[in-house]
């Protein structure tokens, strides 16, 4: 095993991580908020893959798709939330996972109806094609070094949206007491709304920028959206800097854990068994971390006071 | 116009020897319809209703049904299927663990399965069933066909596949006929869409080759993750991750990419050029393996049809095993396990004007027969 190989595998943590991070960050801004459970989370994410795909088709340019994937993304969002989530804050929770999974089958469906059930075509930009060089002689995908960009841009920016400007003011207020921030003249119910597009808005640049890398399907977002839940969990939910470490410990964790213990599990028993075992426990392995973290913090790495 | 008078024809031919016998048959189809794997189901089910409305034949009732690729679903469709519509067949399963759900059940209520896919190495050996028809293939024969075909240029490869029993089969089928090293080998999660970590393995392998069995969504992934890694090592796999369904959403990164099936497009018969013309100009679009077999599926049942009651079992089901049908893969023919004996092919992806497809460079097996049948006391 090279220093070279090594690198590389930690950069695809970085970022696996940095893709879950934009999935979690919308969803744990809904819930600290507003105390949401938004199970459709992943669909907006699929929704903003196949607006970038389906736009980039016609217009030939991936970045007008982009641009058009976060504002289907937003709208879709802000429109979901006037006529159905806005009825769902004073229920309990059950409640609103049903009401969110009924979306998730709407979305699905309906995207089925729109574009059929075959996968779409979106490519990389050709001018973020190719590998660039490592140190240690190895090479990375230009498009991967990217993604890992827009991750700390926007993990930047969100810093200085809450904690320095007044729509940031209010959403922390909001956080922490929803009823005082309501008395003192703020709309509330225009905050939601925003906060939730904005939400909608970064599942929806996570499932375009992903796209690109992978296949445009009905159904590309629930995997992503049982690991953003994941990371919530680890950060503690409603916490944005929870979210980040959270996100980039289960990306490095099952990207390392993938790669090495059926490389470990190889020296102790045959290679042949060695692999389908290994797969099998690394396939685990951000769960059993999930439950470690949990045993010693109940409530995250970064609880906010509830 | 030709088409429509070849259509008819064709038509004309098989409602003439469906005449013998004109009693109302009730066939179940469970496919999925929904879903990331959606797109195999509607071809299958595409296929099946094209060939059974060719056939003219008015006494075929289908009652189509979606199981969603979940194994519970399937299992209590066909329950109803079986119970409340009194299906007399049952067909049109994609996935091999849902196979596996349903398959054992029905056949022992007496009831007779065909399938237009999967085929688990457990119904092909030990619980073989004389109700159970496999017609499209044993899940390891187009790995094996690739691992014999990998002989001829390669000492070195590296192989992947998803942790599931078909990902095993797959593995253990290449490996039963390459005969080179292996440069490492490795099991990814079902529905795993990120491949970096496994990429950066097989570019600090030093293989030769890499062969991957990643069916649907998955294979798409991968390829495009493939092609941007600046890993330039040729891949192959078998054609589930290059075929009809698959290639528009990968786009040119498959150029040029060998894989086996038991069928292709250009397979030069007169019963295949019928069928890529009937299914084109019904919905638009090119044909997957998918739909080939299910095209064939439902011709085998029609010229059963023709020869014997589908109340009379033993007389349906030896005129089922007589696969008297023109068949769009050519021969074909059921061994003593009711599996397919069938040519495997190894195609080649290329492009016709802005459409990605597959092409036959070389014939891996001829009449190749499963390695379980052996194992199959019937």
């Amino acid at each position: 095993m090279s220093i070279a190989l090594l690198l590389e595998q930690l950069l695809n943590g970085l970022q696996l991580g940095v893709m879950l991070f934009l999935m979690a960050a919308g969803l744990t801004l809904i819930f600290g908020v507003m105390g949401l459970i938004n199970l459709a989370h992943g669909s907006l994410y699929m929704i903003g893959a196949f607006a970038c795909a389906a736009v980039a088709a016609a217009t030939g340019s991936f970045w007008i798709g982009l641009a058009a994937s976060l504002v289907a993304a937003a709208a879709a969002g802000a429109i979901i939330e006037v006529t159905v989530i806005r009825r769902l804050y004073d229920r309990d929770h059950l409640d609103q996972v049903l009401a969110t999974f009924a979306l998730i089958l709407i979305f699905s469906e309906g995207t089925r109806w729109l574009f059929g059930s075959f996968p779409l075509y979106l490519d990389i930009p050709p001018l973020l094609q190719g590998a660039v060089p490592l140190p240690g002689g190895g090479q990375y995908q230009l498009y991967r070094l990217a993604i890992i960009g827009v991750g700390v841009v926007v993990a930047l920016g969100l810093y200085v949206l809450i904690s320095r400007t007044r729509l940031g003011m209010r959403i922390r207020a909001g956080e922490s007491d929803r009823e005082m921030i309501a008395a003192l003249g703020v709309d509330i119910r225009t905050l939601y709304t925003v906060v939730f597009a904005l939400g909608a808005a970064l599942a929806g640049l996570a499932g375009a920028l992903v796209g690109a890398l992978q296949s445009v399907q009905v159904g590309m977002g629930e995997p992503a959206l049982i690991l953003a839940f994941v990371v919530i969990v680890i950060g503690g939910i409603g916490s944005i800097k929870g979210a980040l470490l959270g996100a980039i410990l289960v990306g490095v964790v099952d990207t390392m854990g993938r790669f090495l213990l059926p490389k470990a599990l190889a020296l102790m028993i045959p290679a042949a068994q060695a692999g389908p075992i290994g797969a099998a426990l690394a396939s685990m392995l951000i769960y059993i971390v999930m439950a470690l973290i949990l045993a010693f913090r109940p409530s995250g790495l970064f609880a906010t006071q509830s | 116009m030709k088409k429509i008078i070849a259509a008819g024809i064709f038509g004309l031919s098989l409602a003439a020897s469906g005449l013998a016998y004109a009693e109302p048959v009730k066939i179940g189809v469970i496919t999925t319809l929904s879903g990331g794997g959606a797109g195999l189901g509607v071809d299958m089910r595409d296929a099946f209703a094209l060939a059974m409305k060719q056939s003219g034949n008015k006494d075929v009732e289908l009652v189509v049904e979606d199981d969603a690729q979940k194994p519970e679903i399937a299992v209590q469709l066909a329950e109803k299927m079986i119970q409340s519509d009194k299906v007399d067949l049952l067909t049109g399963i994609i996935w091999s663990n849902l196979a596996m759900a349903v398959v054992p059940n029905a056949v022992a209520q007496d009831v007779i399965y065909l399938s237009p896919n999967a085929g688990p190495s457990a119904l092909a050996g030990a619980k073989c069933n004389k109700n159970y028809f496999n017609v499209a293939y044993q899940n390891d024969n187009f790995h094996e066909a690739m691992g014999q075909y990998a002989n001829k240029d390669y000492k070195k490869t590296f192989i992947l596949a998803p942790n599931y029993p078909a990902g095993k089969d797959s593995l253990t089928g290449f490996k039963r006929y390459y005969k080179g090293e292996l440069a490492g080998e490795v099991y990814t999660q079902v529905g795993q869409t990120d491949y970096a970590a496994e990429i950066a393995q097989i570019r600090d392998s030093g293989a030769d080759s890499v062969f991957f069995f990643l069916p649907g969504g998955m294979g798409i992934s991968f390829m495009k993750q493939y092609a941007q890694s600046g890993v330039n090592i040729p891949v192959m796999g078998p054609g589930f991750s290059f075929d009809q369904d698959i290639l528009p959403a990968v786009g040119d990164a498959a150029l040029g990419v060998k894989n086996s099936a038991s069928w292709s497009k250009d397979l030069d018969n007169e019963a295949n050029k019928q069928f890529v013309e009937a299914f084109q100009a019904e919905y638009k679009r090119l044909p997957s393996v998918y739909a080939a077999q299910s095209w064939d599926t439902a011709n085998l049942i029609l010229s059963a049809l023709g020869k014997a009651s589908v109340k009379d079992k033993d007389a349906f089901r030896a005129a089922l095993k007589a696969a008297d049908f023109k068949s769009v893969r050519g021969g074909f023919t059921f061994n003593t396990n009711n599996h397919p004996v069938q040519n495997i092919y190894v195609r080649e992806v290329i492009k016709e004007g802005d459409v990605l497809t597959n092409k036959i460079v070389a014939t891996a097996f001829e009449h190749h027969k499963d390695a379980y049948a052996d194992q199959c006391k019937m």
